[in-house]
């Protein structure tokens, strides 16, 4: 049976729905010692001394280490390496690791923790993005430069639209929190086991700090309760901390991070600020672009680069435009290093060319729908990077899709008629119904600037029963890995599904595979596994091709037969466990096995029988991308995928608060390779862009605070650039409550390439839902928001402000009115 | 309350009803329920994702009803009757049809918010066997998760207690294959 395609409950979830999967928190190794951190108060300070006499005192402390303990390098590998584990006579953002500690129980060594004092000048910090572009504390700058835009802006003929946008703070917010423990192993090595996305990049960092060989240092991820990219590179910090700390004790070390602890210093997406500028020509052609982004990188480089270099490669949008200036900055501050987030640097910008797209199109009259439509990418079209798309651009059919489940331009009538009755009723109903529009587009896997970490690799090995372990080293973490890469090799090996079982990743046993991120996980793993089972299905077909398996199965199923009666079979043992074309979890307990079962089984035992090797190493390496770093132009991903998203929301016009109603949202995904485990990525990218557009966002403190610092003096509680929501009750979230209808949509226009023609999905469903939002708030309102999140307080102010611009100008108009009759 | 505080070890010990079953736990006193259960009972399957009562991810049942197991002391259940999620299980040691709604449907992505969502939905079903979607909204509204968008883990819900009804439940299908 073909499970591709089908909706194959997650293996995964058995475990999950019992309480028995095993995430990092639930383990513990005898003798384990728990750490601590001590982190600095300061944005930017130099350490003058470290004491540590007191917390040595306190009863079951094994260890306090401090930069100069370290081993290794003082150094967390990643494209420019400029982090350290400890903070080496500066530090240079607020949460910054100092010291460690490891002590017997979790409160002894928080309070050994507490005990270390740590003396510190302060100096100067940089705390706004502007001040560090200022100060040319440039981490990153990209380019890119195609045709002539300043033509095209010195044109008369020509609608130009110029506006700065800005984007918040967004924490990952996965419920379960950043943990590690390291083992000492008996030959030396060290084992790490915790909650990540990129067991390689853990990895490198333990080996960096250690000083240990890569090939002592075996990471093994655990049970994940979330990433979004949270986990991408940040646990490699964490993970170091303990293997230094074990290394130290010869004990296992457990440090799970507290909620406002993983708040405060892991890393987030990277507050924006774009300046806008487009042209497009009365017909409604996009011509032109100019754009400034800028990304506030925090205090280290971490992934910025490639997180900007994403953004920079989307800039306008998922549509035709020939002429583009683009300069994109990643600024060095002193506060917390942001990162990985789904969306990887687009969320930030696309809110930008969404807003532009529907600002234009209302300067030009044209429908936002229709303005869109007529722009849009089409096979044989170049994207912004000057990349000739050949094949798989379904954007257009995701337009079409959304705009037939909506019933988009009825839908669009009836709302201003119910708009105009609510206008006035008496007394006038305050709620505004809008609708919005957000499309993206999103290059699929790391890309020309990937470079050794763009492969994959896959292990395939099937046992004398025909069960199948397969091992990748790429992550679930909930998207749906397990599930989707099981129908692959289910499908590739041609065995039933109930045979396979995907591995706990483990550094190993694969090779480095990169990282689980940019949506490359079914396409690089799918094609590894892929490129495994081919060599041993060629095997196999030596000599099984035309061989008559009836009568090795009529005797197997005879020998079960008996064995049963005899009873030495438990009812729930593998003979009597079902495999259905309706693989559920519920329904697998129970049964016997299907007639492709005993063929595969009979084959494997044939296979055994005849000494043919029945495992294999893939590798999928991806096609070619290119890149020139002079003018940003290339065939930078191997594909893309599209994504168009329509949103109904009712603004409350005397509160400001804005409620979503209703969200289409179609995906161009290649193919589907699971459509429920593709639902549950896009209903829940949806939510978490819902999040983006509407509630979340990070406070800091700034010098305003001195005056309670002065108060109190001794520091004060909230230091300028200290985030002052480190709590679900402070950052909010969208709850249960606050949940639309949504539609997902999947459209397939199969990449050759892909497994199964399959692209990829994890990150379009967040991208382009904050701009639909805000434009829908315009459509219902007439206020043009230029910054995320739209909070009731924000709406509300901007419909003052609309008010009072309304009523300035009235007199004129009434006055031109008078004239013109 | 028959609290035997033992000098030396500064340890309490309780008597209470686990899972249906009789326990008696020695702890520190000022132990929260949730480290009762995961540290001194090595019962891992109630997580935590605040321990401040803000993400519902540690609810237990105390006595049928929905408790943030972070926010109350270990002391306070003597006597009384809990469960977790590795009680979730019927009498005949199959599935709870939460349980098997939840991964019928991917209502459980990361899984790290299920035992919390499956625990407060138990007690939703027995008051009330029919819920509307808001009735479900409105029970979970105290549960965080940040992978599906809830909607999968409405309609888990919805399906167990169609199943539990005794209805022969379609699964939902919403996702729409287009332009096929
Ligand atoms: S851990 Fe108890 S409510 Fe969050
Ligand atoms: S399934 Fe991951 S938090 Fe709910």
């Amino acid at each position: 049976m073909r499970t591709v395609g089908e909706r194959i409950a997650r293996p995964d979830s058995l475990d999950k729905v019992q309480g028995t999967a095993q995430y990092v928190d639930d383990l513990s190794f005898g003798a384990m010692l728990h750490a601590a951190v001590v982190r600095s108060p300061l944005a930017h300070g130099r350490i003058k001394k470290i004491s540590t006499a007191a917390a040595r005192r306190i009863r079951g402390v094994h260890a306090i280490l401090t930069a100069q303990d370290i081993p290794g390098q003082n150094l967390i590998p990643m494209i420019q390496p400029d982090q350290p584990l400890l903070a080496a006579g500066e530090v240079r953002h607020i949460g910054e690791a100092v010291a460690l500690v490891a002590a017997e129980t979790k409160s002894a060594a928080e309070e050994a923790a507490r005990a270390i004092t740590v003396d510190y000048e302060a100096l100067p910090a940089i705390l706004t993005l502007e001040e560090g572009f200022a100060k040319r504390e440039i981490v990153q700058h990209w380019k890119l430069r195609r045709g002539r835009p300043c033509d095209i802006f010195s044109r008369h003929d020509v609608v130009v639209v110029e506006n700065t946008y800005q984007t918040p703070y967004q924490e990952h917010a996965y419920i379960e929190t950043n943990g590690m423990i390291a083992v000492p192993e008996t030959d030396g090595g060290i084992t790490v086991y915790g909650s990540l996305q990129c067991p390689f990049y853990v990895q490198k960092a333990v080996a960096s700090v250690t000083g240990m060989k890569m090939n002592h240092c075996r990471v093994i991820q655990t049970v994940t309760g979330g990433g979004f990219g949270g986990k991408e590179d940040a646990p490699g910090l964490p993970a170091a901390m303990v293997a230094l700390l074990a290394q130290a004790t010869g004990r296992p070390v457990k440090y799970i991070l507290s909620r406002e602890e993983d708040m405060q210093v892991m890393s987030k997406r990277h507050p924006g600020k774009i300046v806008y500028r487009s042209a497009a020509s009365h017909d409604g052609i996009l011509l032109a672009v100019d754009v400034d982004y800028f990304l506030d990188a925090g205090a280290y480089a971490t992934l910025s680069p490639v997180v900007l270099w994403r953004g920079i490669n989307h800039a306008a949008g998922p549509y035709r435009c020939e002429h583009v200036r683009v300069d994109a900055y990643a600024i060095r501050t002193h506060k917390v290093p942001c990162g990985a987030f789904r969306g990887f640097g687009e969320p930030q910008i696309v809110f930008a060319h969404e807003r532009q797209m529907d600002l234009l199109a209302e300067r030009i009259g044209l429908d936002a729908l229709q303005f869109r439509e007529k722009n849009a990418l089409e096979t044989g079209d170049h994207t912004v990077t000057e990349h000739e798309l050949k094949e798989s651009v379904g954007f257009k059919d995701t337009i079409i899709e959304v705009r037939r489940a909506s019933n988009y331009d009825r839908l669009k009538l009836e709302i201003e008629k119910s708009n105009g009755a609510r206008i006035s009723e008496n007394p006038p109903n305050p709620k505004r119904r809008g609708l919005g529009w957000g499309c993206c587009y999103y290059g699929v896997g790391l890309g020309a600037r990937g470079g050794y970490l763009n492969p994959a690799g896959a292990s395939v090995v099937i046992s004398s029963d025909g069960s199948v372990n397969v091992a990748v080293g790429t992550t679930e973490i909930g998207q749906g890995m397990i599930t989707v890469l099981s129908q692959i090799a289910a499908d590739a090996l041609g065995c039933p599904l109930e045979f396979i079982r995907i591995m706990p990743p483990d550094t190993s046993r694969v090779p480095d595979s990169g990282p689980t991120v940019a949506s490359r996980t079914t396409l690089m793993s799918g094609n590894a596994i892929a490129d495994a089972c081919r060599q041993i299905k060629s095997r196999m077909a030596a000599v099984c091709a035309d061989y008559d398996f009836s009568k090795i199965i009529a005797e197997m199923k005879s020998q079960a037969v008996a064995a049963s009666a005899r009873g030495e079979t438990h009812p729930k043992s593998d003979f009597h466990r079902i495999v259905t074309s309706s693989y559920t979890p519920s329904n697998r307990a129970s049964g016997h096995w299907s007639e492709e079962a005993w063929l595969w089984k009979a084959t494997i035992q044939r296979c055994v029988q005849n000494m043919v090797q029945l495992s294999a190493h893939g590798w999928a390496v991806p096609p070619q991308t290119t890149y020139d770093g002079e003018t940003g132009l290339g065939d930078v991903y191997v594909t893309y995928s599209y994504s168009t998203n329509l949103v109904e929301v009712e603004v409350d016009i005397e509160t400001g608060e804005t409620t979503v109603l209703k969200v289409w949202t179609a995906h161009d995904v290649g193919k589907a390779i699971n459509p429920q485990t593709g639902e549950g990525q896009i209903e829940g990218g949806v939510v978490q862009g819902i999040g983006y557009g509407l509630l979340e966002e990070h406070v800091l403190a700034t010098d305003g605070s001195k005056a309670a610092t002065r108060k109190t003096g001794k520091g004060g509680p909230f230091p300028p650039g200290r985030i002052l929501n480190d709590q679900f009750s402070t950052y909010i979230i969208p709850t249960p409550m606050d949940i639309p209808e949504i539609h997902s949509l999947i459209v397939e226009h199969a990449f050759p390439y892909g497994p199964f023609g399959a692209k990829g999905l994890g990150e379009t469903p967040i991208i382009a839902v904050a701009p639909a939002l805000v434009n829908a708030i315009a459509n219902a309102t007439g206020i043009q928001l230029r910054e995320i999140p739209a909070t009731p307080e924000r709406v509300w102010q901007a419909l003052k402000q609309e008010a009072s611009r309304r009523t300035q100008q009235s007199p004129r108009r009434s006055r031109k009115a008078a004239s013109a009759i | 309350m028959a609290k035997k505080l033992k000098r030396k070890t500064q340890k309490v010990h309780i008597a209470f009803t686990l899972n249906g079953e009789p326990c008696e736990v020695a702890f520190a006193p000022h132990k929260t329920l949730l480290e009762v259960l995961r540290e001194d009972l090595n019962l891992t399957g109630t997580k935590h994702g605040c321990e401040l009562g803000e993400c519902g991810t540690c609810a237990v049942l105390v006595d049928r009803k929905p408790v943030l197991s972070c926010l109350v002391l270990g002391l306070t259940v003597e006597g009384r009757e809990v469960t977790t999620v590795e009680g979730m299980q019927l009498a005949d040691g199959s599935l709870h049809p939460l349980q098997t709604a939840f991964a019928d449907l991917g209502a459980a992505q990361c899984g790290y918010c299920t035992p919390g969502f499956l625990l407060t939905a138990k007690e939703l079903l027995e008051k009330n066997s029919k819920p509307t979607r808001d009735d479900i909204k409105e029970a979970l509204s105290g549960n965080l998760c940040r992978c599906t968008g809830y909607i999968k883990i409405y309609e888990a819900v919805e399906l167990a207690a169609a199943r539990m009804r005794g209805e022969a439940a379609e699964v939902p299908e919403e996702v729409v294959l287009g332009l096929k």
